[in-house]
């Protein structure tokens, strides 16, 4: 194992005890130290949101950005620089509320991304609201008799709107989150991970223990390169039968990978060109 | 300037959409550039007459033609609308050109010269149908104005052979038709204003661009590796052009889902090191508002186009406006360096996109580039763009490890160095406020501190960078008009007939070169205020800097141009009462 020093920071973390935060946070320094990621090779980029202070607690260049709009920066970013190993960290409201468009269109083109979702089923940072995750029924600050809205599911967004690979993860389990992410990492093309997490003080519902009594991770029979199946193993949430896992994977070429001409593979290294610039002018003649 | 007797030929085109009448109207007017002449078009398409009617003027003369005018000297009626609507713009002694094999009612008037010319016939014989009428009548046209046929026949197999050569032979066809038509037919009529000059045998053409184009080129000029921009009228010619480059010239153009996402994939391509832009018009701004104070807190250097058109809301989608004047210098919460440039014409939105790029790096922070759709889409000819003097400027950049490296570290000028991720230098871009690593922070000295220094920034970039603005004309005059954007070009016409005015013409914003504006004017006779909205921004925006109020402005908001001859009358109206 080596030193996760590196990734400190003068900041301690401000997540509440017990928060599923500290737990993502964990699993990702494990995964960093484990593949080497540093300020060479990495970037990582935050909306906002309880999830987004992340960025305070890790020595790797950041971007925090706006509330929703982590997806176009970090695509702006993985653009410029293909070399980068670009991480985005979002929330459930950050993510499907405020930024739903952003990431059915990330989705669709298949950036090279590793998108992880800091899924606590509410609005936690403005001290307790309903989120577009939220079960029906939940009681919050902003639906003190219960939620009238059904949630949707980001799993099934994710995999109709083209993602290459989709993946749900608890939290609580660090060992299998810390290899998931590695796995997402390696995945050309984008990788999305939803990754449940308990937000101890503001929901009630979805505790470490509902977690740990209703998850369970699709075994070597599920085949995740069968699309339908994911999309149908996608709709099930329910007592003892939340799954876990890689739900969907398949190899595509990223957008980064078949969209881009050789030109523009390496554009922070381009200089300009008098000559073609003079050229171009006699077009308008 | 100094020629009074300028002589503009204005020609107008006309017809259904569909006829073909952009097409040949920059047929039109790319002939007149071959043939030396100077050249000025601009398209209408007003959208509320049945049937989707189109105009396209075209203005050329041996001097500089800078503005739409008024008045034409020609109207080439593809159809009968065209005669009903824009007869009475035609100047004494004017010309008709139309279909006399279609059902066309002539009015009775002994003002106008009427050519009828037996276009579907052409059209049919060149085998191409209606398809040719437009041609047929352009040939017609160029040769009653004793114009070459061989610049025409070169000009048509360059742009239709883009399709096929069959395309290109039958348009030929067409044209030479009803070019030698009225050769035979009306040989004592044809003159000689647009015969190609005589010294031009060895020149080098002008260039004919609109102010879209012209700032796609200047933004490739100025070194451009990204640009993310969603379509929107004025500015979509500004993404075609930027897209059909971008291979070669080894930048990525993205068009991205929406404005919010245009605009944060550009900081994101920025924050990685890339030299980006992005484009729309007022609606989209609204929409990049959040992202353009993101690139203000985060320091993140981005150039943004906005190109004005009639609003509010979707507003008056294909005319013009300069009603977002204070929008962009006020828009997102709170305060940040924001620098606003605004070009007057297609030359100045090459140069000033250009130099926006440079501004943006040195200064790290949002530059504005505010253009109306007058520039955006109306063409003028220039001779082709000088880039030997221009140096790309990066400003404070370091691409390498350096020890306890500080992305906004405190300096004297408001400026840190800036680094990129991939270096190894550790940073946070933060959006909250931050200290000088970026950690978020809410130590009351830091952010005392910290709004400081980015403001600085603006004082710095004034004191470096802003030019003072230029006054066109006598230095002391009767009256002096004080405007900005596409206002510059009538504006500039019309004085040349007024040895007592002059022109200030305004095109830096925010920093605004408040000493030079206050010195000119409070020493002026007269003011007059030229704006193409109903506020008088730039007024309201003057007299905040220098405390000069203008009494007497001269504003418009109907989305159409100012036409040189509007703005003569206001001159004629004032000096009566000086």
């Amino acid at each position: 194992m080596k030193e996760s020093g590196y990734l400190t920071t003068p900041c301690s973390p401000t997540w509440c005890p017990g928060c599923g935060n500290l737990n993502i946070w964990g699993a990702f320094k494990s995964a960093a130290i484990e593949q080497g990621w540093n300020n060479a090779n990495t970037v990582l980029v935050a909306g906002i949101g309880c999830h987004g202070h992340i960025l305070n607690f890790l020595k790797l260049t950041s971007f925090e950005g706006l509330h929703g709009r982590a997806l176009p920066v970090a695509t702006g970013i993985k653009l410029a620089n293909g070399d980068l190993n670009v991480f985005v960290f979002t929330g459930d409201g950050d993510c499907f509320g405020e930024g739903g468009n952003h990431f059915i269109h990330a989705c669709r083109r298949n950036h090279n991304l590793t998108v992880l979702i800091h899924d606590n089923s509410l609005y936690a940072l403005t001290t307790g609201q309903t989120s577009p995750l939220s079960p029906h029924g939940l009681r919050t600050k902003s639906t003190p008799t219960g939620n009238p809205d059904e949630p949707f599911n980001p799993l099934a967004l994710a995999i109709i709107s083209g993602a290459t690979f989709v993946a749900r993860a608890y939290a609580g389990d660090m060992p299998k989150l810390t290899s998931l992410i590695v796995e997402a990492n390696k995945h050309r093309g984008i990788a999305v991970i939803d990754i449940l997490q308990p937000c101890v003080t503001y929901n009630k519902t979805f505790t470490h223990q509902f977690f740990r009594e209703n998850t369970y991770y699709l075994g070597e029979k599920y085949d995740p390169t069968n699309r339908e199946e994911a999309l149908i193993k996608s709709q099930e949430f329910g007592t003892k039968q939340i799954p876990l896992g890689i739900f969907y994977k398949v190899d595509k070429p990223s957008y980064e990978d078949s969209a881009l001409a050789k030109t523009q593979k390496n554009i922070l290294k381009k200089s300009i060109q008098p000559q073609a610039i003079n050229e171009l002018f006699k077009n308008y003649t | 300037m100094v020629n009074k007797q300028q002589k503009i030929t204005s020609i107008k085109i006309g017809g259904y959409a569909g006829q073909g009448v952009k097409s040949t109207g920059l047929l039109l007017a790319k002939y007149a550039v071959r043939s030396g002449y100077s050249v000025y078009d601009h398209t209408e398409f007003p959208s509320l007459i049945k049937g989707g009617h189109n105009v396209m003027q075209v203005n050329f003369s041996e001097e500089a033609v800078l503005a739409p005018q008024k008045m034409s000297d020609m109207l080439i009626a593809l159809n009968q609308e065209t005669i009903d609507l824009h007869i009475n713009e035609l100047k004494p002694k004017g010309i008709i050109i139309y279909n006399s094999d279609s059902n066309i009612n002539l009015p009775k008037t002994k003002k106008v010269s009427f050519y009828g010319i037996p276009l579907y016939r052409f059209a049919k014989e060149a085998g191409g149908e209606e398809l040719l009428i437009n041609t047929a009548a352009l040939g017609a046209a160029i040769s009653l104005m004793g114009g070459n046929f061989s610049i025409l026949q070169n000009l048509i197999e360059e742009e239709f052979n883009k399709i096929n050569s069959e395309s290109a032979e039958t348009n030929v066809k067409a044209a030479k038709a009803g070019f030698e038509y009225m050769k035979e037919k009306h040989s004592a009529d044809i003159g000689r204003y647009l015969t190609p000059i005589e010294s031009v045998s060895s020149f080098i053409p002008n260039m004919l661009v609109s102010g879209s184009e012209a700032a796609a080129l200047g933004a490739i000029a100025g070194g451009l590796q990204f640009a993310a921009i969603y379509p929107m009228s004025p500015i979509s010619n500004i993404l075609h052009v930027l897209a059909s480059n971008q291979e070669k010239f080894g930048y990525i153009f993205k068009q991205p889902e929406d404005e919010i996402s245009a605009i944060n994939m550009a900081i994101g391509a920025s924050f990685a090191g890339a030299r980006s832009l992005t484009a729309t018009s007022g609606g989209g701004f609204c929409l990049m508002t959040e992202g353009y104070g993101l690139a203000g807190m985060t320091e993140t250097p981005i150039v943004i186009i906005e190109g004005m058109r009639g609003a509010p809301a979707t507003g008056l989608p294909t005319w013009s406006e300069q009603g977002d004047l204070q929008f962009v210098l006020h828009a997102h919460q709170g305060e940040f360096p924001r620098i606003v440039l605004a070009p007057g014409d297609a030359k100045e939105a090459f140069e000033l996109t250009r130099l926006a790029l440079n501004l943006a790096d040195k200064y790290q922070t949002p530059v504005v580039v505010l253009l109306d759709k007058n520039i955006c889409e109306n063409d003028q000819s220039y001779p082709l763009f000088d880039i030997s003097d221009f140096r790309l400027d990066m400003g404070k950049y370091i691409n390498k490890e350096t020890e306890n490296y500080m992305r906004y570290k405190f300096s004297d000028d408001g400026i840190s160095e800036r680094s990129v991720p991939g270096v190894g230098n550790f940073f946070i871009s933060n959006s909250d406020e931050h200290d000088q690593y970026g950690y978020s922070t809410e130590n009351i000295e830091i952010r005392n501190k910290m709004m400081e220094k980015r403001m600085k920034k603006l004082t710095t970039c004034e004191e470096k960078d802003m030019p003072e603005p230029k006054l066109y004309g006598p230095e002391k005059a009767d009256i002096t008009i004080v405007s900005w954007g596409s206002n510059k070009g009538s504006i500039l016409q019309a004085i040349q007939n007024h040895p007592n005015v002059n022109y200030l013409h305004l095109t830096w914003m925010n920093p605004f070169p408040s000493h030079k504006v206050k010195e000119i004017l409070s020493k002026a006779k007269h003011v007059v205020d030229i704006e193409c909205n109903y506020t008088a921004q730039l007024a309201s925006l003057i007299r905040e800097k220098t405390g000069v109020e203008i009494k007497d402005k001269f504003l418009k908001y109907d989305g159409r141009q100012i036409f040189p001859e509007e703005i003569e009358e206001k001159i004629n109206s004032v000096g009566g009462t000086l």
